[in-house]
């Protein structure tokens, strides 16, 4: 689906997003009254700190001013790879946005990422994975570690990669890989109006808690996160 | 991955009444042993994950040396090695069972 | 603690934190006799993904984590060891920071200080290193939220990179020494992917003074800058925690301004030297070759960091 399809999908009654170099800002009219927040980033666009920048006021703007959910859909690259990036502390600016989306998700503004294309890394972590809920797209191609790469480091060639990744979903690329170990809780069917599935989001709402360590578990992505987070909550909490 | 398991009959219980410590880290051509007293006195366990497959009677004469230079009866040792050559294995062995020597925190 | 330990000559503090391994960071840093360990190495929580790659485990899978005193105040408290897979996340050394957090947010009233080491995702575990660091990034943002300090402490072998970067920029506060680099993408990861003539990873004074402690103290991306001993992340940790504000929309907003700042004023500079000679600093070239306390002494002279806006 391309980004216009998504939108006029999500938004039958109507929306105000506008693509300004691949960031991704507006509102659009929810079926059950009200109006979602839209922030994103579109046509692959690296994060950089001038997108960061952006995104955030749009969040902060609209914490002090609206009320609703906040979508944030991507089709993203990486943070963006620069030396003006890294001089001015891309740390801190990406830090931010994620601070941003989850500080409005506990108070009240639910975040719901939509990954409808590529993500990766830092760009990753500070938009679709700073949510609550992150739907997947059928087509989403999230890539935490491409195998090019990491058959540069590990030395081992792709093939064997490969061969690897159908044991484990902990390392290759890919939505499925993804939601197996809990990142992405549900993918949404292209077939079905994107608003039905929205509406059933929204009715039947988890609450704020991260659950995603033991969902990685439940599908058996991620088997010991949950078990160990807990083991160490629960001794962290007998204090004297 | 290679694993390999040396017993030994040690001449003393190791002193002091330190019951874990652990000394290293994994890196290349590095090791962490983790050291603790479970065994009954005169035993000495050594075992061993390495990376580097092949050398078992280079670390078979490292820990007989070792056992017989610091007799650390009653202690279990693990170790994880990322390629250490042999003179590092010793001393971080004997770093260990110095560390088990001192009296419990 | 037994009253024999209080009463234990206070250790040495003077070594180099750089050179120091994790275990050691926290057993130098805190009260001595005080640290506690969560999960410790004689449990073999280890890497579960490792072996099939055929590398080595280590039996903490690179983080120590529990509670101690600092100054005879509780303190949770979490160190990664950077010479361990570059100090990268993995699953289940990242569950144990986020099971960590999540303590300290329930509990509402003690500090966490994180001794960050790391490159970032561990790639052999890649998706569940980029969840755990998500996963930790929401932890931190909720302790916050519950009224909990969490500090960073930064000085270690692998810096502070990748999603260990984005981590360090939701603490409360930083500390950093001159070593302590701390960015996104690493020199060599800018250089594969954009060419030698955007970053040269080979020329270190320039990783140095783009990424490294005294330019992120001067930017404001650190409030404090320690000399590379234990004895000088003890006194920052302390300084810190005494000063930080509280979290919440205010401070989200004093970050946004305070970014939004840095971008007008120094978007256009091409290099670190043109950033601190924008800030006022006469003899911008030198700093890389100032001793800590000479600096410490600028940096305040030249930027007093807000402990509000992060």
């Amino acid at each position: 689906m391309t980004l216009a399809d998504i939108l006029t999908s999500l938004f039958p009654g109507g929306h105000d997003v506008r693509n300004d170099d691949g960031v991704l800002s507006g509102s659009g009219a929810l079926r059950s009254g009200g109006r979602a927040l839209v922030v994103g980033i579109a046509d692959r666009t690296a994060v950089g700190i001038d997108e960061a920048i952006r995104l955030s006021r749009y969040v902060l703007d609209s914490i002090a001013s609206g009320s609703g959910p906040i979508l944030v859909i991507v089709d993203s690259d990486s943070q963006r790879m620069s030396k003006r990036d890294e001089l001015l502390g891309l740390n801190e600016f990406l830090a931010h946005l994620a601070k941003c989306l989850i500080y409005a998700d506990i108070h009240g503004r639910p975040a719901i990422g939509i990954l409808y294309g590529h993500s990766a890394a830092g760009g990753f972590l500070a938009t679709a994975l700073a949510t609550r809920v992150l739907v997947g797209l059928p087509g989403a191609d999230p890539v935490v570690m491409d195998l090019p790469s990491m058959s540069k480091v590990t030395k081992l060639s792709i093939d064997i990669l490969e061969e690897k990744a159908k044991s484990t979903p902990v390392f290759a690329p890919g939505l499925q890989n993804l939601a197996q170990t809990g990142a992405v809780h549900l993918t949404w069917d292209e077939a079905t109006p994107l608003a039905d599935q929205l509406e059933a989001l929204l009715d039947d709402l988890p609450d704020a808690r991260d659950r995603r360590d033991a969902l990685g578990k439940e599908r058996g992505g991620r088997l010991k996160a949950a078990d160990i987070a807990e083991r160490v909550h629960g001794l962290a909490l007998q204090t004297r | 991955m290679e694993d390999l398991s040396y017993r030994h009959i040690a001449r003393q219980r190791a002193g002091g009444t330190r019951k874990i410590a652990v000394i290293g880290v994994v890196a290349s051509g590095n090791l962490e042993v983790l050291a603790e007293r479970n065994l009954p006195d005169a035993e000495c366990l050594v075992e061993i994950k390495t990376a580097a497959e092949g050398f078992g009677e280079v670390w078979n004469a490292v820990i007989a040396d070792f056992v017989e230079r610091h007799s650390p009866g009653g202690v279990r040792f693990s170790i994880n090695d990322g390629g250490a050559r042999p003179d590092t294995v010793s001393l971080r062995l004997a770093q260990a069972a110095r560390l088990m020597q001192e009296d419990d925190q | 603690m037994s009253a024999g330990q209080t009463a234990k000559a206070s250790p040495d503090r003077t070594g180099s934190w750089y050179e120091a391994s994790a275990r050691t960071r926290v057993r130098l840093l805190l009260d001595p006799g005080s640290f506690e360990e969560f999960i410790g190495p004689e449990q073999r929580e280890i890497s579960p993904h490792l072996k099939v790659f055929g590398l080595p485990e280590q039996f903490d899978d690179g983080i120590v984590v529990g509670r101690g005193l600092l100054d005879g105040a509780p303190v949770f408290v979490a160190a990664q060891e950077g010479r361990f897979m570059g100090g990268a996340f993995g699953e289940v050394h990242g569950a144990k920071l986020t099971g960590l957090l999540r303590a300290a947010r329930d509990l509402k009233s003690i500090s966490v200080l994180l001794l960050l080491d790391t490159g970032g995702v561990r790639l052999q575990e890649a998706n569940a290193g980029e969840l755990a660091i998500a996963e930790i990034m929401r932890a931190v943002i909720e302790a916050r939220t519950a009224g909990v300090k969490v500090v960073g402490l930064i000085g270690g072998r692998s810096g502070c990179y990748g999603g260990g970067g984005l981590i360090a920029g939701c603490c409360s506060a930083l500390a950093v020494s001159e070593q302590g680099r701390i960015a996104v993408s690493g020199p060599e990861v800018i250089e594969t992917n954009r060419g030698v003539e955007e970053f040269d990873s080979r020329d270190r004074a320039l990783v140095w003074r783009t990424m490294g402690g005294k330019h992120r103290r001067l930017l404001g991306g650190a409030e404090l800058f320690s000399d590379d001993t234990v004895q000088g992340f003890r006194d920052a940790a302390l300084d810190l925690l005494g000063s930080v504000a509280d979290f919440g929309l205010d401070t989200l907003k004093a970050e946004q301004a305070r970014l939004e700042d840095r971008l007008q004023r120094f978007g256009a500079c091409p290099d670190a030297i043109d950033i601190w000679t924008a800030e006022g600093i006469a003899d911008a070239a030198s700093v890389p070759a100032l001793p800590a306390d000479q600096f410490i002494a600028l940096a305040d002279q030249v930027r007093r960091t807000s402990r509000d806006a992060r």
